[in-house]
Parts: structure tokens; C-alpha cells; sequence
């Protein structure tokens, strides 16, 4: 009897909890993501929607993703954390996590399963690097190349950035260690597995370093991922770094002369992460959203807007057409097959323990 | 009268308190007054302005996190010799496990760990892999945690964590100022880092020499666009005016995307020079991603700063004084030299200043058009703030800069007198 009445209590009490909680979802969310294209794409593929079955929401756009550890460090330690949800780079959502500005998050229950039944952690798999990280998209960082200006052979492989007899001319790379140690590595006779091992080795920063060396008067240093599609739309470097839909942009929509080169492209992820310590109203707000806007239809309809991999397994086979352009988006996935056949995927852990280290003798030299 | 000065007593006010009290009293009354005037300012002054820096620059020696977070394991470690070159004692392994049980469950192992990757690259992956497991640690049912750690991570194992460790234990620290003039911490104390890793005097000098050298570009450019704007006849001066304010009320980024168009390999000075034949097409100049292009897009950035108070000024300087000098006999250039040029020198330095020290704290431009050799020691600043998030060798090369500053300040002060600058 006794235990039969705790039993309904509780589950009246579960009752009126989920009643309370689609009451008490503030009706304010703070979306905080990287402008352009990439927002673009977000607010096609799931605000608009989900802001079609929830009329009552307000959303409000904050362009700081590329500062966002710095600002959400700042939020926090001034006790005004006014952002519900971020969208960082991988790097970035371990590092918040570490710092414990990021609410972890228990990827099964938060998320929606795949259509046919796989839990969320199995569908995104290897994909979720942190506890506090949905994966939204798989980019990559890689190289194009000025169809009219690399001359007769057509380049095939990374290595073709420090080939400056064949392929005379300037390079922008990102000015950053990370990506550029690996790749000048790997041209140098490194093993693709092998290379974090080389690199954390007593004198492998500076093997890079020297490799580095033998284009670095050629190469023009980007820091935005803007710049190296303007470099090569005016033709001030033959090849250029940068993210993959970036490229695509150039190519596909402003018709400009520059091919993919695919080849040791570096695979990373986008995604969101929860601030920690909302109010519970927000916080209930948010994870209604994360939910909706990270299942499988909605990542698939995401790259329809911009060609970047969808972050779920079971979302690939609905990647259809370009939402404009009608061209299909698929063979411009990083995650293509015929694109990813020699890919590169960095080491988030090794770089989290190594990368200030590195920075260091990487900017010692650059200014030298 | 006379008695009072006789007898050598106090002058006494009309009301018979001593003078020199009552006109105290007066005077306080009169300051507190002045005082409760500029309360206002002065209250926004310090909650906006100096508490800010003041805690900026304290975290640049701020290190309590260590202690914070391993209370037991910092008292155990205080005796343990790290010269020895033995592992500390078992009873520091127990209070570190103790520590990280703790620290787990707020969440703030991790914190430790950046805060020691800093000076020891690769212990915060100890502090994250360690943490995951720390939560479940069962402190009474170990017989020896020694052997539990290291068995967990063989970092535990290494005697230059537990250096790092007792090293960073105190809640102060000198280590963020020593890596902002390229040292650390060693064995023996303070040493220079390795060639291959400094940075930052390297980048301080840099960026002394570039600001002066963008200074003295302003002071020449400048100089003859004022004297022509306080010559001219007051409706040509205006309208020449609004050309140079113009530039001034341009979004800054506009500007230095404008220079970055005008300066690249194909851009349009190339370009011109190329068709008008003076530079081959296969040799274009690299005038952009250098010092050269930082030292260009900040002078013109920056002119408008040195122009103004050199025209306020020379507006100021009666046309008498030259014909003066001419019809005493002078040439136009004893007459430029010995009288127009000595009424200048206050415009000159106060644009200086301002040129200088805006130029010192640069970032945005040199960091668009500077490419790897001309950027400012600012940038690192702005990359440690928003990127590596290492605020507190933010704040030293902050306090260093700022120190610099007021240095270059006080040595101008002493050589040319700041009574001698003059805005207007």
C-alpha cells in the first residue's frame, strides 16, 4: 500500500513535472555561431523550422564563435552568462570542457536516436571527441589550387606546396602549427601514422619547422577563412588552405578558376556546446533545441545550404541537392569517398597537451 | 595688535580662534567641496577604469588555483627535495589522490592542468586522463597510491611533474612575467628559454622601432599639410580640412582592406608600375605582409593624430613673426628654422605622443597587413587573450608594455618637458 502510493505519487509528480518543463522553457535563445554562410545554412536547416512549431521563441544571433572560449571564460568568472548556445570547433568544446565552462552532456538521453532505432552515441560514433560536444558537421581544411596557373601537371598531392620547382609561386597557409606541422611532416618521408609520434619527439618540431622552412618566403599567413579565396580569386598565391566550403563557395557559386586538391585534407568538427550553469528555464530551452536541431533530417537538410559533411552516420544517405543551385552536394563532401581516400585527422588530445608549447617555438619561427 | 606680536602668540581670526585654524577649516571646507565636484568622475574613473587594469595586472603574478585545488598535495610536497631526483614520498601520492577525488567532482582538475601545461606541456592530458578515473577513487581501500598512480598514468611516475607541481605551488608566481621576457624556471633557477622559442623582446623591440619609425613618418608627412591648412585663407582650410578628416572618420578596417588591395602582388600600385614599365611583370614588388606595409597603412591610419594639434598650433603663430624675422635681415630658411620651427615644437611633440603611443598598442592593422615580420607585440597579447587563453602571460606582457610606456613617457618629460606640448 505504502509503496504503492509513493509509486503513483512519483509518477504524478513525473506528470506534472513534463507538463511543468514545456511551460517553464524561457522563450529566449541565444545562438551564438560564425556568421555567413555557415549561420545561414543553421537557420535554414532547423531555426526557421523549429521556429515554425515554436512561434513563441525569440532567437537571437551572436557572431563570436571564433572568440567564444575567451568571451564564455569572461561570462563566466563575471557570474552573466548570457549565451544559451555556442557553436565551437572541436579544439574549442575540449577546452571549455576542461575549463568547466561547458555543461556535459549525456549524448543518449539528449539526443535524438537515428530513424532506425541506433542510439545517438553509436550514430555519431567516433565523432563525439568531448563530453560537452554535439558534432554538427565534418569539415575539412585543405587546398585549392588556380586551375590556369599551375602550369601543365595537374598537382595531386599534398606534397606539390613544397614542390616549388614544379609549381612556382605563393602559398597562404594557415598561420597556426597545427595542420602545417603535420603536412610539411608527412612531405618530408613521415608514415601518416607516425607523425604525432615524430612530432612529440625531441628535435620533430623543428624537423617540421625546417620543412616549413624551404617555402616559408613564398607562403602569404592567413588568419581568416575568407582570405585565401580571395588570394586566389586575385591571384596573388597558386595554391591556398582553407576550409572546404569556402572553396566550394568560390568554385561552385562565384565560378572561379580553382580546383580541389583533397589530398591529406585534415578532418574537424563542428558543433555545439551547452554554457554551463543556466537557469534551469533556459537550459530546458536549449536541450528541447539541441535535440530537434541535431537528429538526422535536420543535419542532412544543412547540406543542402553548404558543403560540409554532415556530423551523423545515418544522415548521409538524405544529403541531397544544393538548396539553389540544385547541384548535388554530395561528390563536395570532405566525407566522400572519392574525396577522402587519403585524409588526414588530427589528434585533439595530443594538441590539447602540446599545442602552447608548440605555438611558441612556432611563432619564435615565424618572426625570425 | 602690536601686544599679540609682542607676546609672540597666534594671530587670532575676528571670532578669536587662532588664524592659521580658522583658514584650514576654510580651505578643507573649500577642497572637500571641489572634491564632492568631481566625485562623479572620479567614482567612474576607478570602477571603470582602474580596478579593471589593477586586477589585469594582478593576474599576471596570480597563481592560487595550484593551492586551491591541491591543498593536501602542496603541504606534502613542501619537503620533498626535488634535486634528489627520487619520486616524492607515498604519503604525497595519497594526498594528491585525495586532491583529484575532490577536484574531479567540482570539475576542476582540468583547470589545474592548463594552468600547469603552461609551464610543462603534456601534464594537463595527466590531470584529464587521471580525472575520468578519480571520481571513483576509494581512498581507504589503496595500500599504496603510489603504485595505484602511477599504474593509472606513468606521468606519475616522472619527476618533472612533481617539480612542476612544487615548483607552481606558491600563490604567487613569477612565471608569467619571466615567459613575457623569454625566460623560465629551470633547475636552477631563472634561465633564458632555448633560441628557438623566444619571442616576445624580440617582438617589444620591433615594436618600439616600428612606432617610432611610423611616428617620424606622421611628423613628416604632417608637417607641411598643417602648415598649408593654417596658411591658407579660412574657406580653402576647411575644405582641405574635411579631406583630412575625412580618412579619420572611416571605419579602420575599410582602410587597411583598401591598402591591402592597393599594396598585393597584383594590386594596383604593381599594376601601374608594371604597365607604365618601371617593374617587370615576373618581379613584382613585395610591398605588403612586411614591416613596409605595416609601416604604410599605420601612417596613414595615424596622420590625422599628428596633423590636428600641429595645425591648432601653428594657427596660433602670428604670420608677423616671420616677416619680422625676414625684415631683420633673415633668409627663409633662418627664418623657418630659428623662429617658426622653435613655436612648433609643442604641436610636434603632443601629436608624437599621441602617434606613438596609439601605434605602440596596434593591433587589428598589423595583424592584416603585417604578415610574420611586422606585427606588434600586441598581437600576442590579443592571441594569448582571445585564443590560447593564457591570461595570465596576457597581463605580464600587458604590464610590461604599459611599464614601457610610462618609461618613454617620463624620459620624454625629462629631455623635452611635457609642459612643453600643447593640443590647441
Amino acid at each position: 500500500m505504502k509503496l504503492a502510493k509513493m509509486f503513483m505519487a512519483t509518477s504524478a509528480l513525473t506528470l506534472a513535472g513534463n507538463v511543468a518543463t514545456a511551460e517553464d522553457m524561457a522563450n529566449e535563445l541565444t545562438l551564438v555561431s560564425w556568421g555567413g554562410a555557415y549561420q545561414a545554412s543553421q537557420v535554414k536547416a532547423y531555426v526557421e523550422p523549429y521556429l515554425e512549431m515554436h512561434p513563441e521563441v525569440k532567437v537571437t544571433w551572436d557572431e563570436s564563435s571564433a572568440e567564444a572560449v575567451a568571451k564564455l571564460r569572461a561570462m563566466n568568472e563575471a557570474g552573466n552568462v548570457t549565451w544559451d548556445l555556442v557553436d565551437a570547433v572541436a579544439s574549442d568544446s575540449m577546452r571549455l570542457c576542461d575549463e568547466g565552462l561547458a555543461e556535459e552532456l549525456n549524448h543518449d538521453e539528449d539526443l535524438a536516436a537515428a530513424p532506425d532505432g541506433t542510439s545517438a552515441s553509436d550514430d555519431f560514433g567516433d565523432l563525439l571527441v568531448s563530453d560537452c560536444f554535439v558534432p554538427q558537421i565534418v569539415y575539412s581544411t585543405t587546398f585549392g589550387y588556380r586551375k590556369d596557373l599551375v602550369g601543365e601537371t595537374k598537382p595531386d598531392s599534398v606534397c606539390a606546396i613544397f614542390d616549388l620547382d614544379t609549381w612556382p609561386g605563393k602559398r597562404s597557409l594557415q598561420k597556426r602549427p597545427i595542420d602545417n606541422v603535420e603536412w610539411a611532416l608527412y612531405c618530408d618521408g613521415v608514415a601518416k601514422d607516425e607523425i604525432y609520434d615524430v612530432l612529440g619527439a625531441d628535435g620533430g618540431m623543428e624537423r617540421a619547422l625546417a620543412k616549413l622552412d624551404t617555402i616559408k618566403d613564398q607562403v602569404v599567413w592567413w588568419t581568416a577563412g575568407a582570405e585565401t579565396p580571395q588570394l586566389l580569386a586575385d591571384g596573388e598565391v597558386v595554391f591556398g588552405s582553407t576550409f572546404n566550403g569556402r572553396l566550394f563557395s568560390a568554385i561552385a557559386e562565384q565560378n572561379q578558376p580553382i580546383e580541389m586538391l583533397w589530398d591529406m585534407q585534415s578532418f574537424d568538427l563542428d558543433g555545439w556546446v551547452v554554457p554551463a550553469g543556466l537557469p534551469a528555464d533556459r537550459k530546458a530551452r536549449v536541450m528541447d533545441f539541441l535535440k530537434f536541431a541535431t537528429d538526422t533530417q535536420r543535419l542532412a537538410d544543412q547540406a543542402a545550404y553548404i558543403s560540409y559533411g554532415p556530423a551523423r552516420a545515418s544522415s548521409a544517405p538524405l544529403v541531397g541537392k544544393h538548396a539553389e543551385l540544385g547541384i548535388d552536394m554530395a561528390p563536395h563532401m570532405p566525407t566522400d569517398p572519392a574525396n577522402s581516400g587519403n585524409v588526414h585527422v588530427y589528434d585533439y588530445e595530443w594538441w590539447a597537451d602540446n599545442r602552447d608549447d608548440l605555438n611558441a617555438k612556432f611563432e619564435a619561427w615565424l618572426a625570425k | 595688535m602690536s601686544d599679540t606680536t609682542d607676546t609672540g602668540g597666534p594671530v587670532l581670526a575676528a571670532d578669536g580662534t587662532p588664524l592659521k585654524r580658522s583658514l584650514a577649516r576654510a580651505l578643507r571646507r573649500q577642497k572637500m567641496r571641489a572634491l564632492l565636484l568631481i566625485a562623479p568622475l572620479l567614482l567612474f574613473i576607478l570602477i571603470s577604469f582602474i580596478l579593471p587594469v589593477a586586477d589585469m595586472l594582478y593576474r599576471s603574478v596570480k597563481n592560487g588555483i595550484v593551492t586551491d585545488t591541491l591543498p593536501r598535495t602542496v603541504v606534502a610536497l613542501a619537503d620533498w627535495d626535488a634535486d634528489s631526483g627520487d619520486l616524492p614520498s607515498e604519503a604525497v601520492y595519497a594526498a594528491m589522490a585525495a586532491d583529484l577525488k575532490e577536484a574531479a567532482a567540482a570539475k576542476t582538475h582540468t583547470k589545474v592542468g592548463t594552468r600547469l601545461n603552461y609551464e610543462n606541456p603534456g601534464i594537463s592530458s595527466l590531470f584529464r586522463k587521471t580525472g575520468r578515473k578519480a571520481k571513483k577513487f576509494d581512498l581507504e581501500g589503496v595500500s599504496s597510491w603510489k603504485e595505484e598512480l602511477i599504474d593509472i598514468n606513468k606521468g606519475w611516475g616522472d619527476v618533472g611533474n612533481w617539480r612542476t607541481i612544487q615548483t607552481y605551488s606558491p600563490p604567487v608566481t613569477s612565471g608569467y612575467f619571466l615567459n613575457a621576457v623569454d625566460m623560465r624556471v629551470g633547475p636552477d633557477g631563472a634561465e633564458m628559454r632555448p633560441e628557438a622559442e623566444r619571442i616576445y623582446m624580440n617582438l617589444l623591440g620591433r615594436t618600439l622601432w616600428m612606432s617610432l619609425a611610423i611616428t617620424v613618418c606622421c611628423i613628416l608627412l604632417a608637417y607641411p599639410v598643417a602648415w598649408i591648412l593654417a596658411n591658407l585663407p579660412m574657406r580653402q582650410a576647411n575644405i582641405l580640412m574635411i579631406l583630412v578628416l575625412l580618412p579619420f572618420w572611416t571605419s579602420l578596417l575599410v582602410r587597411t582592406s583598401a591598402w591591402k588591395i592597393l599594396l598585393q602582388q597584383q594590386g594596383v600600385i604593381n599594376d601601374i608600375l608594371v604597365w607604365v614599365g618601371l617593374v617587370d611583370d615576373s618581379a613584382r614588388l613585395v610591398i605588403i605582409n612586411n614591416q613596409f606595409g605595416t609601416i604604410v597603412a599605420m601612417t596613414h591610419i595615424l596622420l590625422p593624430f599628428m596633423i590636428l594639434p600641429m595645425y591648432s598650433v601653428m594657427q596660433t603663430i602670428p604670420p608677423s613673426y616671420l616677416r619680422a624675422a625676414k625684415s631683420l635681415g633673415a633668409t627663409d630658411w633662418t627664418a623657418f628654422w630659428r623662429v617658426y620651427f622653435p613655436l612648433t615644437i609643442p604641436g610636434i611633440g603632443a601629436g608624437s605622443i599621441l602617434v606613438f603611443i596609439l601605434a605602440i598598442g596596434y593591433y587589428i592593422t598589423p595583424a592584416l597587413v603585417g604578415g610574420t615580420k611586422g606585427t606588434f607585440i600586441s598581437n600576442q597579447i590579443a592571441f594569448h587573450i582571445s585564443s590560447s587563453l593564457n591570461w595570465g602571460l596576457a597581463s605580464a606582457l600587458g604590464a610590461i608594455l604599459l611599464a614601457v610606456v610610462l618609461g618613454l613617457y617620463w624620459a620624454y618629460d625629462k629631455i623635452v618637458g611635457i609642459d612643453n606640448v600643447k593640443l590647441g
